[in-house]
């Protein structure tokens, strides 16, 4: 099945046995096309004993890869690593791109009702300023605009919250429902904190506020996700938060987190959990290292990867939020490898 | 001096020499020997104190004949590394066996060990007082390139751990025109297996080689110099029954002892994702676990001593004879472990085809075992001179 076949049914209203039929044939596809086509994958596949089902999501840091000539992309989507970090380079041509846009926004629809309605983009404009290169906030920021009527950024270019602006926005908007969208510590550290420092409070009781990116950061301050979900509340009044888990090899197929803060694949992704001993998938409630899937790539092989992530599948078509397939927990990075020996040879390699 | 942080020893160094294997310092080492392996906890600790005893120290002695004529150099500063806990006291016994006194920089890392072994030499160095003036374990920040400029310029004798680039900045800092450096840079090993010898062990001699290739790899993650990254098999035919027979019972050995971190699987998986990439290497997780890894070199690279194994990641080449192995022997090339090989010839073959690398055979299992003859070194007469009558 096409991607555009797919599109027409509702993102999380196949049970397993359903899901599985559609997404399947369509994993088949993209793991033909992408031995056929990337030279890269073809020699993981063909080398390592016993063939991996997924390839590691450092690879992409580590090599160029692609499944498409190269006058067919027209983008270039890269990791934010912090400095020194090396980062994730992303080849899209124009139908992945596209389809990666129209199925993040059927998914995010599910959660905020189809239609598009006023946007604060918490971030700076300056974050988009290239679009044929990509970083991880921008194309986040980018894929969740299409949802945006009226747009508005909350920082200036030097961080700053653009308060006069927020609060013309919000009255003027207020009797709509009202789309945040941004990055988990920047709104932490730059809309919370600053709201919180200037004493200030907003009404946005009726907005949602979509947020990814991960928890490393905050971790370190440690704020959990109810402080931060009950800090916003108080502040601002929001009480419709989302948090999602997605990867910028994967832009799209995000998997969302719902009212009962379970996050959800849907139609156009997969998600499982593998033993550190021999890659085995774990039970449900076992936790282990995640792996990724989406029915997206097609310029680049990404369709199933080994991700350096830790986390548990909770369960499948049974989350009281009655979405189906299958849902899970993410319990952040794995922990750093402990090398006995020698640390000093390994860190210089 | 300044941010120098004195945490065992004296704080006035006295830098005259001692004799090489000067009684004093004989007794001292043994009565630290039985502290040390009191700690059972601590095996390398216990291994510490096991090397240091009276018996062996007596024996290196007997292999040093002019040892009456031979007397330290004078003040050494060990920078010590902070791979392995317990080698900056293998560095310290070192240069007190030359009859040197002592400057040791400690491991920037907090070893545990590293504070037992010092708790143990402060209570042992109260009854020697001629050690005592001669030892001063010290610690400061290692990027303060001010401090170790200091030391450089008073020390006769400079023994510098931890890798090349270390090297490469402590060397840069003046040091006495007579001063003398050994540096441990950057080395590479492998290990060299007949896998005639593999077929013929009984039940009993596989399991204690398993359990010696544990020890040299598994248990430092394959991460010291002297730990192989490479297999060679020699005698190895068409059918491998010798490397399969070798891999099940390392595997059998290292599965119950070894816990694989979820992030050191991943390492291992993406390594062989990069060599099937970079080099078209075949690569095996071996019985399916992700424990051991086997990536088959189709032939040997001239950088082959870029190829690092880490964590259980083993490379694995079928010699057809030993000049295969001989062309690609550079001077990174330290140990060489081994396992039913006639090490004899291997010496005397090291020597007759010239080459450059290659300081160390030694049995499969003592990869580790640090001596006073190390990376190429004699340590003991290198830190002392001899005083020659003619």
């Amino acid at each position: 099945m096409e991607i555009e076949d797919m599109l027409k049914i509702s993102p999380y209203s196949l049970d397993k046995e359903s899901k599985q039929k559609i997404l399947s044939e369509r994993l088949n596809y993209l793991e033909k096309f992408h031995y056929e086509h990337c030279k890269e994958f073809r020699a993981v596949k063909d080398n390592l004993t016993p063939s991996p089902d997924f390839i590691p999501v450092r690879l992409f840091k580590e090599f160029d890869l692609k499944s498409v000539p190269d006058n067919e992309i027209i983008k270039l989507m890269t990791s934010s690593g912090t400095t020194g970090q090396s980062v994730s380079r992303i080849f899209l041509d124009r139908s992945t791109a596209l389809n990666q846009q129209k199925v993040m926004s059927k998914i995010v629809a599910d959660f905020t009702g189809a239609s598009r309605m006023p946007m604060i983009i918490l971030d700076c404009p300056a974050v988009l300023k290239k679009r044929e290169l990509l970083t991880a906030r921008g194309a986040g920021i980018l894929g969740f605009s299409i949802f945006g009527t009226k747009k508005i950024y909350a920082f200036d270019d030097d961080m700053n919250l653009k308060l006069d602006d927020l609060k013309e926005f919000i009255n003027e908007f207020g009797e709509h429902k009202i789309l945040l969208f941004g990055f988990t510590f920047m709104i932490w550290q730059y809309f919370y904190k600053t709201l919180k420092n200037l004493n200030t409070r907003l009404n946005l009781n009726n907005a949602v506020l979509i947020h990814g990116g991960g928890w490393k950061k905050l971790a370190s301050e440690s704020v959990s996700a109810d402080e931060f979900k009950k800090s916003l509340n108080e502040i601002c009044g929001l009480v419709n938060i989302h948090d999602y888990y997605g990867m910028i090899e994967q832009t799209g197929s995000i998997f969302m987190q719902c009212e009962h803060g379970n996050l959800h694949a849907s139609i156009f992704s997969d998600i499982k959990t593998r033993r550190p001993n021999d890659f085995s998938e774990c039970n449900f409630n076992e936790r282990g290292i995640i792996q990724v899937i989406s029915a997206l790539p097609v310029s680049y092989p990404g369709h199933s990867l080994l991700t350096e992530d830790e986390g548990e599948i909770l369960g499948e078509d049974d989350c009281p939020c009655g979405r189906l397939g299958k849902y899970f927990k993410v319990h952040g990075r794995l922990k750093g490898a402990e090398l006995r020996g020698c640390s000093d040879t390994y860190e210089r390699r | 001096m300044k941010d120098v942080n004195i945490i065992c020893g004296t704080d006035e160094i006295i830098s005259k020499p001692l004799q090489a294997y000067d009684d004093r310092v004989i007794n001292f080492l043994s009565d630290l020997s039985r502290a040390l392996m009191n700690i059972r906890a601590w095996p390398d600790v216990v291994s510490l104190g096991f090397w240091c005893r009276r018996a062996n120290l007596e024996k290196m002695r007997s292999t040093c004949h002019e040892y009456n004529f031979r007397i330290g150099r004078g003040l050494c500063f060990h920078i010590a590394p902070s791979n392995i806990p317990v080698n900056f006291a293998f560095s310290y016994m070192f240069g007190l066996i030359s009859g040197c006194a002592n400057i040791i920089r400690v491991p920037s890392k907090n070893f545990e060990q590293v504070n037992i072994i010092l708790d143990i030499v402060n209570e042992k160095l109260k009854s020697y007082p001629e050690i005592y003036s001669r030892t001063q374990f010290i610690k400061y920040p290692s990027d303060n390139n001010n401090i170790t400029a200091e030391y450089s310029l008073k020390s006769d004798a400079r023994l510098i751990w931890g890798g090349d680039a270390t090297i490469k900045n402590i060397r840069a800092l003046e040091s006495k025109p007579r001063c003398i450096d050994i540096c441990f840079a950057d080395r590479y090993s492998i290990a060299l297996i007949n896998s005639e010898a593999v077929m013929n062990a009984n039940e009993a001699d596989l399991k204690r080689l398993a359990e010696n290739f544990y020890n040299d790899t598994f248990l430092i993650d394959q991460n010291a110099c002297s730990s192989p990254n490479i297999i060679f098999w020699l005698n190895d035919n068409e059918n491998k029954p010798a490397r399969l027979k070798f891999w099940q019972a390392v595997h059998e050995y290292s599965d119950s002892k070894y816990k694989i971190q979820a992030s050191i699987g991943v390492n291992k998986f993406s390594k062989a994702c990069e060599d099937a990439i970079n080099f078209d290497i075949q690569s095996t997780r071996y019985n399916n676990k992700n424990l051991i890894w086997l990536a088959e070199l189709k032939n040997l690279d001239e950088n082959l001593d870029t190829f690092r194994g880490s964590s259980g990641y083993f490379y694995e080449y079928v010699l057809n004879n030993y000049d295969e192995l001989f062309k690609i022997i550079n001077s990174k090339y330290q140990t060489l472990t081994y396992y039913g090989i006639d090490a004899d010839e291997l010496q005397s073959l090291i020597i007759k085809n010239n080459l450059t690398g290659i300081d160390r055979i030694t049995p499969i299992g003592r990869a580790l075992d640090i001596g006073i003859i190390w990376d190429g070194f004699d340590i003991v007469r290198t830190l002392s001179r001899i005083v020659n009558k003619e």
